[in-house]
């Protein structure tokens, strides 16, 4: 008996650390911890309309050969964001002679709250949602993932950041906070921030940054 | 007699936009003779107006006679011609019309829409407004900001830049800076 109540106390223990050092390392550089040479796949969580804009405003300027293959996600019923980011990879193919299959793929994930939802009935959509999200992050395994909100990219952000602590895959995250957000974190800029999950977390309005001292202001994507 | 005088007289257009959203309210108070009276006497001769999910279908008119040309429709995937031939745009508070609308150049007013649940949209209006990139209004202060706009004083917005953010993420990364 005495055996099991150690060998728990010491598994508790383990995961604790281990969980202290993810909650240490996460925000710290990658330099040095993997080869600059190699491309880093790239999971990049789509909003809809305005989000979905001003992603596309920074994969633009981002070098396209060292965040790849690019994932792209968006939510079951945001047909326009997929459709966006399809034409800016095609026109990024013709650029470059390149196949859009080789460099790019497009998937959808259950969202875990409509606009307008109730919480109550949310608890069991965010549930499928994170079992949909599993599922999909299993499959990518990404070593960047790019994210803007809404709410989509939250799951996915915790999976992530799991894997981190179970050891299956390091992945580095990027949270921009949206454009329209002047005052106040939207919610999963404050989930993401607060619990330490986002590397590095960026705001488009100095006086957000002031409120969130370990975001960097950036200036305006739009 | 009345062609002749309306072919003289520049066209100049408002065009009312709520996105994908449904923002009665909006297109209510662009209904009320209140406000086309007041863009008629700013020297607005059309009035056309994209009212998306919304249900309340303004008045049509057909202009003439000294009273604004009054169209409408729910979707339309030209939506940035209808923003280009405008002289003033009127939007609903999403971050894609304004910027859109900021970028070709167009006065602007934003009216934030009072019935979301969470309404952090009039953050940005607010301040883009104090920042005299346009007006901000609500639907029952839309006729007084018609009235007493000044659109000289506006300022152009210089569009923003994502590169602050790539050098960031890539030397987060370890990857040399170009």
């Amino acid at each position: 008996m005495s055996f099991v109540v150690v060998l728990s106390l010491v598994t508790i223990g383990v995961v604790l650390i281990r969980f202290a050092y993810v909650i240490c390392r996460t925000g710290k550089p990658q330099k040095g911890r993997r080869r600059a040479s190699e491309p880093a796949s790239t999971l990049i969580v789509l909003g809809s309309g305005g989000h979905t804009a001003e992603m596309l405003n920074l994969l633009a300027v981002l070098q396209k050969d060292r965040f790849s293959p690019r994932f792209y996600i968006a939510a079951a019923t945001d047909n326009m964001s997929l459709q966006k980011a399809r034409s800016f990879e095609n026109s990024l193919a013709n650029e470059t002679g390149d196949k859009v299959v080789e460099t790019s793929q497009f998937m959808q994930i259950y969202r875990s709250r409509e606009v307008g939802q109730s919480y109550i009935t949310s608890v069991w959509t965010t549930l499928l949602a994170l079992a949909h999200g599993l599922w999909l992050m299993i499959k990518i395994r990404p070593e960047v993932i790019l994210c803007n909100g809404p709410g989509t990219c939250v799951p996915l952000c915790i999976i992530a950041f799991l894997f981190k602590i179970v050891g299956v895959r390091w992945s580095s995250i990027f949270y921009v906070e949206s454009i329209a957000r002047v005052q106040r974190l939207s919610l999963s800029g404050l989930i993401l921030y607060k619990l330490h999950i986002a590397d590095q977390f960026f705001v488009q309005w100095p006086q957000l940054q002031r409120k969130y001292p370990r975001s960097h202001y950036v200036g305006c994507l739009m | 007699m009345g062609d002749t005088k309306d072919g003289l007289k520049p066209k100049k257009i408002v065009f009312v936009t709520v996105g994908t959203t449904c923002f009665d309210a909006l297109v209510r108070a662009m209904d009320t003779e209140v406000v086309k009276e007041e863009l008629l006497r700013r020297g607005y001769t059309h009035l056309l107006i994209q009212m998306g999910r919304g249900s309340y279908v303004p008045s049509k008119s057909g202009g003439g006679n000294a009273s604004l040309a009054v169209d409408y429709f729910t979707f339309s995937s030209s939506i940035a011609d209808h923003l280009r031939s405008a002289s003033l745009v009127i939007s609903h508070a999403g971050s894609g019309s304004i910027f859109e609308t900021l970028r070709l150049g167009k006065p602007l007013i934003v009216v934030v829409n009072e019935d979301l649940m969470d309404n952090h949209q009039s953050e940005l209006a607010e301040e883009l407004a104090e920042r005299k990139h346009l007006y901000c209004a609500r639907p029952q202060t839309l006729n007084q900001i018609i009235a007493d706009m000044n659109l000289d004083s506006l300022l152009p917005y210089h569009p923003g830049d994502a590169m602050p953010v790539a050098k960031l993420i890539n030397r987060f990364l370890g990857f040399p800076d170009d």
